[in-house]
C-alpha cells in the first residue's frame, strides 16, 4: 500500500492567523465516531466554520471565497492537544497537502507525514511575510519544493528552507508507507525479540 | 569520558531495533493499549493489506471514550457510538486481543486500568492512540500517544518509527503547602513553561516534591505532560512504585516479581547525565490552581488575577477580562473524573471534603470513577454513601465530560470546573467554558456554587 507521491507544486494558500490551534478545533471530538476513514473534511474546523445554528461563518478564511489552494498557513504551535489522526485526515480530505506554521506539535507532525500531508516549519518572521503577502494579494501563489526542501513566495521570490528527516522525505517522494517498511524488516524485529527477552 | 545516561536514554536505547538514515528509530513496543475511537481505521488497514496482528498478547483493549456513564447495562443509545464500541469488540475477537468491554469488571479508562491491573511496568515502552498515554510514565515507563497510522504499525510489526525526543528534566523541591495537590503542581508547571514549552522533549519529573507524591499523584502529573507539548513524562521508579505493583493481577508474581524489582532498580538517570533542558521549581510557590483561558497553560493561583497579557481571543470565549479575579464567579457544572483525576485517591479526597456538606443548588455535578475497579473500591469504602448524603451521585466509568463524546456534555455558555486535562474551546461540548482544577478546587466549587478557595472553604486540610 502506498500514500500519494509528493511532487513540487504551486498553489494559493488559506490563512488562519491563530496560534495554538489544537486538534479539538481542527476536528471536534463529536465527529470522531466513524469507523472508516472518509468524510472528515466536511467537519474540518467545524465550530469555527459554522455557528451553533449551523450557519456558515462568512469571516472564517475557509469560507472566504478570496482564498483557495492546497496550502494552509497557520499560527505557531499548530496541532497541539489530542493525538487524533482524524485532524490530519480532515485536512487532507478537505484538499490541503501542506500546512505552514512556525511551530508544530509533535504528534500532529507525525500524523501529517504518515498521511502525505507535509508540515512546513518556517521562522516566525517568514511566516509573518507569508501572512502579509496573502493580505496584499489573497490569490498569492506559493511553491512547495520537497526535493530541495524550499518554500517560496512566488511574487517576491523570497524563500525559506524547511527540515524533514531523510527517511520521511524518501517516503513522501516515493509514496512509501511505514507499515510496508516495518513488515519488510520483520526478521530483524524477531531477532531483536529473541536477544532482548521481550514479552 | 562516557557521559551518563538519562532514564529515557536507558529505556529508549534498549528498545531500539535499528536506526534509519536521518535518525528515525525502529522502536520496539512492549505493550500497546487500544480503545474504540482510534483503532477501527488501523484494523481496517490490516484488512486491506491482508495481514494480521503480529503480537496480540502484547495488546490490551478497553472501551472508554464513547460510552455512557449511567445505565451501562443497557445498549448504547447513540448509534454511531454503539457501532464504534461493537467494532472494537469484533476486531478484538477476530485478532485474539484481550478486550475489557463495557460491563467487564476490568473495564475503565485505558490509562487508569493499565497501571491498576499491573500491565504497565517500569522500563517498558508503551503506546496508545491517545495523547494521555504519558500517564504510564509515572511507573518509570517510556509511554507516549500515537496516531492511528502508528497504531497500525504496532499491530503489523510490534514496532513504530519514531525520532528520539530531546530530554528535559523538571525538578520540584520542597514541601507542598497545605491544600495543594498533584494537579496543582502540574497546572503550575504548565503555566510557567507554557502549552508548547515541552514540545520535542520527553520530560523526567524529579525532586523531593515529586518523590513525596503518591503513585496516583505521580500519574496525575505525568498525565498532563502532553499539555505542555511534551512527547511524554516519566518518573524514576522507587519503593513506592514497587509497592504499588506488588500483587497486581498482571504484574510478575513471587520470585519473578523480586527479579523484576532487581532490574527496575537500575532505572534512573545517572548522576552525570546531561539533559537538553532543565527547569527547577520550588514547591512553596505553588497554590491551588485554576485555568482562566482556552489552553492548559493559561492557569493561575485560585486567588490570583487574570494577567493583563492574557490572550484576548481566549478571554472573549470565556467571557472573562484581564485583571479580573475568578473567586466568587458562579459555576454551573463540576466534573470529577478522567484519566487525570479519576483514581481512587481522587474520589477519596473529594468525598472527604464534601462529607457533612451539601452540593450547591444550581450546580450539576458529575462524579465519574476512572474504572470498574475504582468504582468497586469506592463502593467498598462507602464513598458512594458519603457522596449521596452530600447530594452527589457516583456514576459509571468512562472518559465522560473530559471530551464529551458521550451524552455528558456541558451546554454552550455554561461554566464548568473540571478535574480533566483540557480547557480547549468546545472540549466539553460546543460553546462550553471549562476551568481546569484539582480535586479540592472542584469540591469547593461544588459545595459553594462559585469559584472558591478550598483553603477557606475546608480549612487548610
Amino acid at each position: 500500500m502506498s500514500i500519494p507521491k509528493f511532487e513540487t507544486f504551486t498553489s494559493g494558500a488559506v490563512p488562519v492567523e491563530v496560534e495554538n490551534i489544537d486538534t479539538d478545533q481542527i476536528i471536534p471530538a463529536r465527529f470522531l465516531k466513524a469507523t472508516e476513514r472518509k468524510g472528515f473534511g466536511d467537519n474540518l474546523f467545524r465550530d469555527w466554520r459554522y455557528d451553533a445554528a449551523g450557519r456558515t461563518v462568512a469571516t472564517f478564511p475557509l469560507n472566504d471565497p478570496r482564498y483557495g489552494g492546497q496550502i494552509l498557513v497557520a499560527g505557531r504551535n499548530f496541532g497541539c492537544g489530542s493525538s487524533r489522526e482524524h485532524a490530519a485526515w480532515a485536512l487532507a480530505d478537505y484538499g490541503f497537502r501542506v500546512v505552514v506554521s512556525s511551530f508544530f506539535a509533535d504528534i500532529f507532525r507525525n500524523n501529517a507525514l504518515n498521511n502525505g500531508l507535509l508540515p512546513v516549519r518556517v521562522e516566525e518572521r517568514f511566516l509573518r511575510e507569508i501572512f502579509d503577502e496573502i493580505r496584499r494579494d489573497p490569490q498569492a501563489q506559493f511553491t512547495v519544493d520537497l526535493d530541495n526542501q524550499r518554500f517560496t513566495i512566488v511574487s517576491s521570490g523570497h524563500s525559506s528552507a524547511f527540515e524533514i528527516d531523510a527517511y520521511k522525505k524518501r517516503c513522501l517522494q516515493n509514496g512509501y508507507d511505514d507499515v510496508d517498511y516495518l513488515r519488510s524488516i520483520l526478521p530483524q524485529i524477531e531477532a531483536y525479540e529473541k536477544t532482548h527477552g521481550a514479552e | 569520558m562516557i557521559m551518563g545516561k538519562t532514564l529515557l536514554d536507558k529505556i529508549w536505547d534498549a528498545h531500539t531495533v535499528r536506526i534509519e538514515e536521518g535518525g528515525r528509530c525502529v522502536l520496539y513496543i512492549d505493550r500497546q493499549y487500544i480503545h474504540e475511537v482510534t483503532s477501527p481505521v488501523a484494523f481496517a488497514g490490516l484488512e486491506r493489506r491482508g495481514i494480521g496482528v503480529a503480537r496480540p498478547a502484547q495488546i490490551t483493549a478497553t472501551a472508554d471514550h464513547n460510552i455512557p456513564t449511567v445505565n451501562q447495562h443497557l445498549p448504547i443509545e447513540e448509534p454511531e457510538s454503539r457501532r464504534q464500541v461493537a467494532t472494537l469488540a469484533a476486531n478484538c475477537a477476530k485478532y485474539g486481543i484481550e478486550h475489557f468491554g463495557v460491563g467487564n469488571p476490568r473495564q475503565g479508562i485505558v490509562h487508569i486500568i493499565g497501571p491498576e491491573l499491573g500491565f504497565t511496568q517500569p522500563g517498558m515502552t508503551i503506546v496508545c492512540g491517545d495523547s494521555h498515554t504519558s500517564t504510564h510514565g509515572a511507573l518509570g515507563a517510556v509511554a507516549f500517544g500515537v496516531g492511528t497510522s502508528e497504531v497500525e504499525m504496532v499491530f503489523a510489526s510490534q514496532c513504530i518509527l519514531q525520532t528520539k525526543p530531546r530530554t528535559m528534566r523538571i525538578t520540584v523541591d520542597g514541601a507542598l503547602r497545605p491544600g495543594v495537590e498533584a494537579k496543582d503542581v502540574i497546572l503550575y508547571i504548565i503555566s510557567q513553561i507554557t502549552a508548547s514549552g515541552g514540545t520535542g522533549h520527553f520530560i523526567e519529573f524529579a525532586g523531593s516534591t515529586i518523590r513525596s507524591l503518591s503513585m496516583e499523584g505521580r500519574m496525575t502529573v505525568c498525565n498532563m505532560s502532553i499539555e505542555c507539548g511534551a512527547r511524554g513524562g516519566m518518573i524514576a521508579p522507587d519503593e513506592k512504585t514497587f509497592d504499588y505493583l506488588r500483587g497486581r493481577e498482571r504484574a510478575p508474581q513471587g520470585a519473578a516479581f523480586d527479579a523484576a524489582v532487581a532490574r527496575w532498580r537500575e532505572l534512573y538517570s545517572d548522576a552525570d547525565a546531561v539533559f537538553d533542558k532543565e527547569y527547577h521549581f520550588d514547591a512553596s510557590d505553588i497554590a491551588p490552581m485554576i485555568t482562566y483561558g482556552t489552553n492548559p497553560g493559561m492557569g493561575m493561583a485560585i486567588d490570583g488575577t487574570i494577567p493583563q497579557t492574557a490572550d484576548p481571543k481566549a478571554l472573549h470565549y470565556m467571557d472573562f477580562r484581564a485583571g479580573e479575579r475568578l473567586l466568587g464567579h458562579p459555576v454551573d457544572y463540576v466534573f470529577v473524573g478522567s484519566c487525570t483525576n479519576g483514581r481512587i485517591e481522587d474520589l477519596r479526597r473529594f468525598a472527604q471534603l464534601v462529607k457533612g456538606r451539601h452540593k450547591a443548588d444550581g450546580v450539576t455535578a458529575w462524579i465519574v470513577p476512572g474504572s470498574k475497579g475504582v468504582e468497586a473500591q469506592a463502593r467498598a469504602e462507602g464513598l458512594d454513601r458519603i457522596l449521596e448524603a452530600a447530594g452527589f451521585e457516583l456514576r459509571q466509568p468512562g472518559c465522560s465530560a473530559c471530551l464529551a463524546m458521550n451524552a455528558d456534555k456541558i451546554p454552550a455558555g455554561k461554566y464548568s470546573v473540571s478535574t480533566s486535562n483540557r480547557n480547549f474551546e468546545g472540549r466539553q461540548g460546543p460553546g462550553a467554558r471549562t476551568m481546569l482544577s484539582g480535586i479540592s478546587v472542584a469540591a469547593a466549587a461544588a459545595v459553594t456554587g462559585r469559584i472558591s478557595d478550598p483553603r477557606e472553604v475546608f480549612g487548610e486540610a
